[in-house]
């Protein structure tokens, strides 16, 4: 009978952790900053079909990078989770904090108890009626949640965006302020993204009943500075459509 | 009716996923049959009673009394009967109140349900389609006296223009092109509308021509409520056109009713015969 070779538990964690780490650093950033009407989520996503960002419910919604299909297959569970709960009870009940705590528990469990740790980090986002009530929950490849205040990233380069952010973020800034700091910090001193290389949405208070909005590429167009003209020239945001 | 286990969030393996359907992830709970609503008929239902549907240049207006009667009795006064369906269409309902009010508050979840786990709103004609299955599912219940019948009417973007569909209990679809109305005082209602109806109708005199068709419904049939102008209940008029729905203020629809008795009391107006 074959014996199989011992491995550590720490060693097994590690190398799953460095597993999961390696496939969401292949993929692109995101990053999601609360302003003055609600929280705007910026994503570096070349396919205009694929999203990165959707709407879970009312007032929460979801950003997911690494791998495409186990973040959406956890972006659709959250959806049923959230509708599900609607319904059972009502819809002021669905809340951010429930939602992000299953899914660190299926995040944490197939880390531990699959052959395989999804290769993803997510983001629950929930704005509250004022601004100081926003929540953003992120979580990480094996179930660690964190709770973090006005900004969060996402991705292998998280850091150094993490970084940038901190230096250009100020509290209510305006929609149009907080897209330009979202791209700039997501594109870093030597290179610019394009309009067309983003995927943006937004969770506005102002909007009523479903707060989750998702710019067109003329908007996200609109709002960012054009190369050779200052920033002062381009429109405002229109209202919310 | 068993929900699936909320306690986890729903993953489901291959073959068994239900898709973008949210009546497909309740039937997933357990195996009772959804949207299989009261077994036998009960005394004491409260029945909603007339709504009324139009097209005019620009979309659909739709329009329902706020009565509920059980029996002889006046159950509710305030009801309503009318309610948005996405953003460019709106459902209207006779029948039993309580499967009825279940049934549109299942066709409004299954919509953003799917357009949430799809990303893309469902066509109107889709629409129209699930709000079909759900009636036929209901049958069993309407063959034991809870009936539900509907009424559907939205703006197709593709096609430009405002559309409007009315069902049987078995859950047929019929697209109706100018105008529909269910209900106990539907035959009166859709008197009104057929008389009064044009085919270069605007928003506003479409509006007035609901208003007078729940009017003379309200006139002929006991179990539909008229203006209450002493409480300031007034039939709930909704518009649905390129910009959406839109629920007309009470204050506009109470403006158009006094203006319609007005035209009524006039001494050559149609009242002034003594009829």
């Amino acid at each position: 009978m074959n014996m199989p070779f011992y491995v550590a538990p720490e060693q097994i964690m590690k190398d799953r952790a460095d597993y999961a780490r390696k496939g969401i650093a292949r993929g692109k950033s995101l990053v999601a900053l609360t302003y003055r009407d609600g929280i705007l989520l910026c994503a570096e996503n070349v396919s205009n079909t694929l999203r990165k960002i959707s709407e879970i419910y009312d007032r929460i919604a979801f950003a997911g990078v690494g791998k495409y299909n186990e973040f959406d297959q956890l972006r659709i569970a959250g959806v049923r989770h959230a509708d599900l709960k609607g319904y059972a009870y009502s819809r002021q009940d669905v809340d951010a904090r429930s939602l992000a705590n299953q899914y660190a528990q299926i995040l944490g469990h197939i880390f531990t108890h699959e052959m395989k740790p999804m290769e993803v980090e997510i983001l629950v986002a929930e704005i509250g009626a004022e601004p100081g009530g926003d929540q953003l929950f992120h979580i990480l490849y094996d179930g660690t949640v964190n709770d973090e205040h006005r900004c969060s990233v996402l991705g292998g380069e998280a850091d150094a965006i993490s970084e940038r952010l901190a230096g250009l973020y100020e509290p209510e800034l305006e929609a149009a302020a907080a897209l330009r700091v979202a791209a700039e910090a997501l594109a870093g001193a030597d290179r610019t993204v394009r309009a067309d290389d983003l995927e943006v949405a937004a969770l506005d208070r102002t909007l009523g009943r479903r707060c989750f909005r998702r710019l067109d590429l003329a908007e996200i167009d609109a709002l960012l500075p054009a190369p050779g003209r200052p920033p002062s020239d381009r429109p405002e945001a229109g209202p919310p459509g | 009716m068993d929900l699936p286990p909320l306690r986890t969030v729903p993953l489901f393996g291959i073959g068994e996923d239900p898709g973008p359907s949210f009546t497909g992830l309740l039937a997933r709970g357990d195996s009772a049959a959804v949207a299989s609503w009261g077994q036998s008929e009960l005394p004491g239902v409260s029945v909603a009673t007339t709504v009324v549907a139009l097209r005019h240049r620009d979309g659909v207006v739709m329009a329902g009394d706020r009565r509920a009667t059980a029996g002889n009795f006046i159950s509710h006064r305030t009801i309503e009967k009318v309610f948005p369906a996405g953003r460019y269409a709106a459902v209207a309902i006779a029948g039993a109140a309580g499967p009825s009010m279940e049934m549109v508050r299942l066709f409004q979840l299954q919509l953003e349900h799917y357009e949430k786990v799809e990303g893309r709103p469902l066509s109107l004609d889709g629409q129209a389609n699930q709000l079909s299955q759900m009636v036929r599912a209901n049958l069993a219940s309407a063959l034991q006296g809870l009936v539900v019948v509907p009424l559907f009417a939205g703006w197709d973007q593709g096609r430009r223009r405002g559309r409007l569909f009315q069902y049987d209990v078995t859950g047929g679809r019929y697209e109706e092109q100018d105008y529909a109305a269910a209900g106990s005082g539907s035959l009166h209602a859709g008197t009104v509308v057929k008389l009064g109806f044009r085919g270069d109708l605007e928003a506003a005199a479409a509006a007035d021509l609901a208003i007078s068709a729940l009017f003379e419904a309200a006139d002929e049939d006991a179990a539909t409520g008229g203006p209450d102008l002493v409480r300031g209940i007034f039939p709930v008029v909704v518009n649905i056109d390129s910009d959406g729905y839109r629920r007309l203020e009470d204050s506009d629809v109470e403006g158009r009713f006094r203006s319609l008795l007005a035209s009524l009391e006039a001494p050559d107006g149609p009242g002034a015969g003594g009829g």
